[in-house]
């Protein structure tokens, strides 16, 4: 732990995890990438890794159905992912756009690109340059959580942030 | 029939002789409006094609088959059994009909048809296809190809059949492009593959390592246009069917996607997303020029011309929620033509012009549409838990589409199959391939 570099701006990190409510518990796997657990996972994470990205800030943001706004829980989260990604300069990701299943595929591949990007957006105004973000949609083609069910669909309404 | 048909009969060309004359004859007795709702399907009887070798005759069984099935599918005819069959057409070559034997059986139309190899060892067919009441033939052709080419004169014979009949073209010789799925739903293998329109030839012509969606035809070359994650980006690629050979379509940053060739098959419309906003552009394929057509901070997708090339339907956010929107091709004129309650999206212009289909969302479940040009007219065909992606036949009459249920929590259940549909809303088939399939596009006709 580089204790040299916490300073106020980690101190206020560890404040703010601790005093919001966690986000919700992914499930095991991620799509695509290399993203290990999305959820909560015992054991220390690797620092700069995307479990250290979940456990730290949440590596998630999830929307309402055909919405692309960054809710006010969004915005604290991807607060919580800009600090981290200040914390962890060197540091790259990928922003994934996905969405549930009750949509047509080209709408929803662009419907997830939106969503991306507003993700990206709100990185990019908490001050982490464009150029560490890349975007990616993949519609309702990859759902992170399987089946026909609101709860399902809400967990697929999503953006998720992964460390390349 | 009656006593006038004796003066069509005595110019027409004796059966005996040459086949290559085609009719044109002015209207036939033997006709069916498929533009009337559910039809009783006509009564047609299919004989196993005369042939003289072991091998003619499997043959002549063989293309008699897929003759009946194709003309079957349509939901317009019902082939006969052949066991019901009194004369025996198939023994002889070139024999005039016994017309009372077909009667009898109800037959109301016939056809008739021999295979020979030739010297070259191609294969030779013809037919002929018979009023039975009216005693007369209504059509008859000949045809040479390759011995492995058979399905392709079975198919050319029953669109014929089918023209003569309904006066429409017909949709048999054709093929379908399309997506086979496989694996659970988060963890999906996706691989476009080509087949018949009936299911035979199935090929695959990715190997289902990148994800692809979305393949559409060339009207004029033997290409497809689709979409590829095989780079870090996901974008419009080309694959030459005949080759395997892929291509980028423009060089565009940023995912583009929704692309369909223009009529003339020169260009390529798309969708490109930009800052979060998906607009459309027209790629040209001769000089790499792209212009943009739509400038907004919205969803814009979807694309696909008229016809005759002159407007270009599409689906757009821009009005608060997903709707029709068509505009001219130069990008000027853009009106909303959808206003039911629900979402709609997918559109696609019939090849006769006079309708749009589209997959619309609305109170939990999904539909298939049609709507003139101008937005009047909106009838649902189908509906499904998940039905979505029309494509139009040739001849504008029927339908396909993809039909998927619920998947469990497993991500097992859901998979897509694809199913064909009437405009009379009649006629709902499910389209046979090996596994799982989803995004079919319908070929134009193969000659």
């Amino acid at each position: 732990m580089r204790i040299k570099f916490i300073g106020l701006a980690g101190l206020l990190l560890l404040l703010a995890a601790c005093s919001t409510t966690p986000p919700p518990p992914g499930p095991p796997g991620g799509p695509g990438g290399p993203g290990g657990p999305g959820g909560i996972a015992p054991g220390a994470a690797v620092p700069g890794s995307q479990q250290d990205l979940a456990q730290t800030a949440g590596d998630r943001v999830f929307f309402e159905f055909n919405q692309s706004d960054i809710s006010s829980q969004a915005q604290q989260i991807l607060e919580r992912q800009a600090s981290w990604l200040q914390h962890y300069p060197n540091v790259t990701v990928t922003i994934e756009g996905h969405c549930d299943e009750r949509g047509t595929r080209e709408y929803n591949l662009a419907l997830g690109e939106r969503r991306a990007d507003a993700v990206k957006n709100v990185l990019v105004a908490a001050g982490i340059p464009a150029a560490r973000i890349a975007t990616i949609s993949y519609g309702k083609e990859r759902p992170i959580v399987p089946g026909s069910n609101e709860e399902a669909w809400a967990q697929n309404r999503v953006a998720i942030t992964t460390v390349n | 029939m009656n006593k006038g048909r004796l003066v069509f009969f005595s110019v027409l060309i004796a059966w005996s002789t040459a086949f290559l004359w085609s009719g044109g004859l002015a209207q036939a007795a033997l006709r069916i409006d498929i533009t009337s709702g559910q039809v009783q399907p006509m009564p047609i009887a299919i004989p196993a094609f005369a042939g003289a070798s072991g091998g003619e005759a499997q043959a002549g069984s063989n293309i008699a088959g897929v003759i009946s099935a194709d003309l079957a599918s349509s939901g317009l005819f019902r082939p006969l059994d052949p066991r019901s069959f009194i004369q025996n057409v198939s023994a002889t070559d070139s024999t005039a009909p016994q017309f009372a034997d077909w009667r009898q059986i109800s037959a109301q139309a016939l056809v008739t048809g021999s295979v020979q190899t030739q010297g070259d060892g191609r294969l030779g067919v013809q037919f002929r296809l018979w009023d039975v009441d009216a005693e007369q033939q209504l059509a008859g052709f000949s045809y040479t190809t390759t011995q492995q080419n058979w399905r392709r004169i079975a198919h050319i014979i029953a669109d014929e059949i089918y023209k003569r009949i309904t006066g429409e073209e017909g949709y048999f010789d054709t093929r379908i492009v399309y997506v086979a799925e496989s694996g659970p739903a988060q963890d999906r293998i996706k691989r476009l593959a080509i087949m018949d329109q009936d299911g035979a030839n199935n090929r695959y012509l990715t190997d289902g390592r990148a994800l692809v969606l979305t393949p559409r035809f060339s009207p004029t070359a033997q290409e497809i246009t689709y979409l590829s994650y095989a780079g870090k980006t996901p974008r419009v690629y080309l694959l030459n069917i005949d080759t395997g050979q892929q291509e980028v379509v423009g060089d565009f940053p940023g995912m583009s996607f929704a692309p369909r060739f223009s009529p003339n098959g020169n260009r390529v419309i798309l969708s490109r997303a930009i800052n979060g906003a998906s607009n459309i552009f027209v790629y040209d394929l001769r000089t790499h020029q792209a212009t943009r057509l739509t400038n907004s901070n919205s969803i814009d997708t979807s694309p696909c011309y008229s016809p005759d090339g002159s407007q270009i339907v599409f689906n757009s956010d821009r009005g608060g929620s997903q709707q029709l929107y068509v505009m001219n091709a130069d990008g000027g004129g853009i009106r909303r033509i959808s206003f039911g309650s629900g979402r709609y999206g997918t559109p696609v212009w019939s090849p006769r012009g006079d309708l749009i289909a589209f997959t619309k969302i609305g109170a939990g479940s999904f539909y298939i549409g049609v709507m003139h040009p101008d937005g009047s007219g909106e009838r649902l065909l189908t509906q499904g838990f998940l039905v979505e992606g029309p494509t139009w036949a040739p001849n504008g009459r029927v339908l396909m589409y993809f039909s998927q249920g619920p998947s469990d929590s497993r991500g097992y259940g859901g998979s897509p199959h694809l199913q064909t549909i009437d405009l009379t809303g009649y006629n709902h088939r499910v389209v046979p391939t090996p596994g799982a399939a989803s995004d079919p596009a319908w070929s134009p006709l193969l000659r």
